[in-house]
């Protein structure tokens, strides 16, 4: 097993011929120029934590204004424009950034390489996401204000954004390019440099997650690409691709957008399966059962993610055949999900637990991503789902999906990995402080939404029927206590980077953490492996 | 039909609860339902005045109640793990037993067994829902930015009508109004001129939008389609016969500004009743169309519907 601190200090005689080799550039300049697979992880992480609190920040807005019936703080367009910008921010800005920032840490330190594969590509794909986000943001000053018509963007709705039309979508021109090329560098690292003896089947989940997820970028981001394309040359080259008085057909655009948005909700959950996949077997102390049946497992929802588009459009009137395939295909999903929950729950079965941090979140993944499981099952009943459909029925169960579910993975992930990349082990109590008003919180924030949406309250409502009050305080108040429990999250991670408990080459020393990322010294060194160790 | 008593309940039935219903009891508490009434509980779906809704409420429980089956072996499995392998308890983790084909292949079956369960009811229903045939009545629905439009055809041929928020609720809408919405009764759920339709007679909607995407849905009755834009959308729904009263529902697709605002208000009356509210309208269309100086647009009813509440306009 190479020695990578010995490795280091070998260099260290021409440190000043090969400074940038080795050691960080100083100053603003390690950051622009960055090239090093952490130093970028960084800048997404910190790129996502500043996006999950503006966006948490429009949610906390959203909550307020629906904390009772009337309308007490804002104008209906600007609800619509922060229910927009809430999505879009959160799953461009958020979720996806941070499991790039994950990546990038991670893969090579798991497939023992000393980088990712496409180390100035990294660097583009990086810093397009500033730029795009500071557009999308600044559109709030232009006239007509933000974009108001969903993240969906159905037209012709979305035809009738102000001044924001362009620059939105040139933003999501570029967080796509941005995808699509962090993608292709976790395909090429994975393909070309993981260590000799490691084959695919020895790779550790979150890479394999990984690796399914960035092919799902590289298929559905075009599609995006081309469909806000399209929109943009019916808003103004006079094309009708969706305009029906033109002979276009605004349903084509709901199709080519959720054949780009059914994947696009697996590319931000394939990963956290397999955070998953790594923390549980960490803290039960036995290696994840059923391995290579996980690995088929997300395989096979990244497949069924491709043909069942249709789930989302059952209102829009569809061809009986059209209903029951998507039903079908829909239901299947739930297979391969439920043998995940299944070999997760057998990872746990006669395992020796201890409840670190990393645990918590993860268990309460479990728990509260099942539950957005069942309200799944139940969305696929299309004759039901006339009842569901566009309701707050589906705001719960996608945030079910989404905040316990991607989110809880990511922040368990930082919790699980944070000590190897400061060196420094963090305020337990503090975390599970964060942890436990989080989970509490999260479900007083989004159980009663399930109430709201099968008592008929539709979704994208700035104001409501006073017999929707009582859930939606409950909501409201869940929603702030859940948004001020998050800055734990930013202290104990901001504490943990600037000092604390040495942590050791293991971490979790009591513990079982396997893979190669753990035979690293904590912080793990500027280049992970400078020579690739062996793999039995 | 509702009698405003206080400003408490505006509801049309439903009694204000408590805060907290015993969690997870979604069962049907049967309302008992005044005629017209919301049939939602208030934390569930409406048990409905139509068969289509009552099958979608029984197929909704049906598998809500597999759901909580599956979830109390899942996280009972879950919990009992948790309390019973727990390093601290002295749990020593057995790492004998890594895979086991057999049972993977038994947690694979089982839920395409029980999703097969589930499966077939829903396609039955999907048929029937989709069964536009015979229908006895039919009116073209038009969604605009922010009302509906109702247009009669079959025995109302001619009935045309706007139908958009009732003025008290939109006043207490605007920004800081200063008015109390639990003073306003029905909230955001009434409109000017209500959609009537007779009970016991298969009613289809034809449905499209003038503008952007819309979709009209009445919980109660089961019925939620988009009107599209270039599109023409059906659906159906036959009210029980002795279920006559107001039904309510809202606009269920983002249309902008004001999508939250254009609620939809369906006053379902006995065949008798219908036909006589048909022949004043018609007869009320025939007076509009007299030459007098200031005619009211054909496409509204000149009087306001017998039935319109009363509204402080």
């Amino acid at each position: 097993m190479a020695n990578p601190l010995a490795n280091n200090a070998a260099h260290s005689h021409d440190a000043h011929d090969h400074e940038h080799h080795d050691q960080p550039a100083t100053g603003i300049k390690r950051w622009i120029f960055a090239t090093n697979h952490k130093d970028i992880g960084t800048m997404y992480l910190v790129f996502s934590l500043i996006m999950f609190f503006i966006g948490g920040g429009m949610a906390m807005l959203i909550r307020a204004e629906l904390f009772k019936p009337g309308l007490q703080l804002m104008d209906p367009v600007f609800f619509n424009q922060m229910t927009t910008n809430h999505a879009l921010i959160m799953i461009f800005g958020a979720v996806m950034p941070a499991f790039v920032g994950l990546a990038n840490w991670m893969i090579p330190m798991q497939i023992g390489a000393p980088d990712m594969a496409l180390p100035r590509m990294n660097n583009f794909s990086f810093w397009l996401l500033p730029f795009a986000f500071t557009l999308l943001l600044s559109t709030h000053f232009v006239p007509g204000g933000m974009a108001a018509a969903g993240w969906t963007l159905y037209p012709p709705l979305s035809l009738q954004t102000g001044d924001a039309f362009p620059m939105l979508i040139f933003a999501i021109h570029m967080m796509g390019a941005s995808s699509i090329m962090g993608a292709i560098n976790v395909i090429v690292t994975i393909m070309n440099m993981r260590a000799p003896g490691m084959n695919l089947l020895k790779m550790p989940l979150f890479a394999w997650s990984w690796l399914i997820t960035a092919y799902l970028l590289i298929a559905v981001m075009p599609v995006l690409a081309g469909a806000v394309t399209m929109l943009l040359t019916d808003h103004f080259f006079k094309t009708s691709f969706f305009n029906a008085a033109g002979g276009g057909d605004p349903v084509m655009f709901e199709h080519i957008f959720w054949f780009f948005g059914h994947p696009e909700v697996y590319i931000m959950i394939l990963p956290a399966f397999g955070i998953i996949s790594e923390i549980l077997p960490t803290f039960a102390r036995k290696p994840l059962f059923g391995a290579t049946s996980m690995i088929y497992a997300i395989a096979s929802i990244a497949f069924l993610s491709f043909i069942v588009w249709g789930h989302h459009m059952f209102a829009d009137g569809m061809p009986v055949a059209a209903q029951l395939f998507y039903m079908m295909s829909t239901m299947l999903i739930a297979v391969p999900t439920g043998v995940k929950v299944f070999n997760w729950t057998a990872t746990l079965w006669r395992g020796s637990l201890t409840f670190e941090p990393p645990m918590l979140f993860a268990l309460s993944f479990l728990f509260l991503f099942t539950i957005g499981g069942f309200s799944g099952v139940m969305l696929a009943i299309v004759p039901v789902d006339f009842q569901y459909n566009q309701t707050y029925f589906v705001v719960a169960h996608f945030h079910y999906v989404l905040v316990p579910g991607a989110i809880f993975a990511i922040m368990g992930a930082v919790y699980y990995w944070i000590p190897k990349w400061t060196g420094h082990m963090y305020n337990m109590t503090l975390a599970k402080w964060h942890f436990w008003l989080s989970t509490i919180f999260v479900n007083v924030l989004f159980f009663p939404q399930h109430f709201l949406g099968l008592a008929g309250m539709p979704r994208r409502i700035p104001d409501y029927a006073v017999q929707f009050t009582d859930w939606n305080m409950v909501s409201s108040i869940g929603g702030f206590c859940f948004g001020a429990s998050q800055i734990l999250f930013a202290i104990v991670v901001i504490q943990c980077i600037r000092g604390g408990k040495k942590a050791s080459a293991l971490v979790w020393d009591d513990a079982r953490p396997h893979g190669l990322e753990w035979t690293l010294p904590s912080p793990a060194p500027y280049h992970s492996f400078t020579t690739a160790p062996e793999v039995k | 039909m509702t009698v405003t008593r206080g400003n408490v309940d505006h509801s049309t039935s439903r009694p204000r609860k408590p805060l907290l219903p015993g969690g997870l009891g979604l069962a049907a508490l049967g309302m008992a339902a005044s005629a017209g009434a919301n049939t939602s509980n208030g934390y569930n779906l409406p048990t409905g005045v139509t068969d289509l809704a009552r099958d979608m409420y029984g197929l909704h429980m049906e598998v809500f109640w597999i759901c909580v089956g599956i979830a109390v072996v899942v996280f009972g499995a879950m919990i009992f793990a948790l309390v019973k392998f727990r390093h601290s308890q002295g749990a020593v983790a057995d790492t004998s037993m890594l895979h086991s084909t057999k049972v993977e292949i038994i947690w694979t079956i089982i839920p395409v067994l029980i999703l097969v369960v589930m499966a077939i009811p829903a396609a039955d229903l999907i048929l029937k829902q989709e069964d536009t045939r015979n229908s006895e009545l039919s009116i073209r629905v038009t969604g605009y930015q922010w009302k509906w439009e109702y247009a009669y055809m079959d025995a109302a041929e001619g009935v045309d009508f706007f139908s958009t928020l009732a003025r008290d609720s939109n006043f207490a809408r605007q920004l800081n109004s200063g008015i109390d919405p639990n003073s306003v009764p029905n909230y955001l759920l009434e409109v000017d001129h209500p959609l009537v339709i007779p009970s016991g007679t298969k009613v289809r909607l034809l449905l499209t939008s003038q503008d952007v995407i819309h979709a009209w849905w009445v919980p109660d009755f089961g019925a939620k389609r988009a009107a599209i834009p270039g599109f023409v959308n059906e659906l159906w729904f036959k009210v029980d016969p002795g279920k006559e009263g107001i039904y309510r529902g809202q606009c269920a697709a983002l249309c902008g500004r004001d999508h939250g605002f254009m609620p939809i208000v369906v006053d379902v009356r006995t065949p008798d009743d219908f036909k006589k509210w048909v022949g004043e309208q018609k007869a009320a269309i025939k007076q509009a169309a007299l030459p007098t100086p200031a005619g009211a647009p054909a496409s509204a009813p000149a009087a306001p519907p017998p039935t319109a509440q009363a509204l402080p306009n």
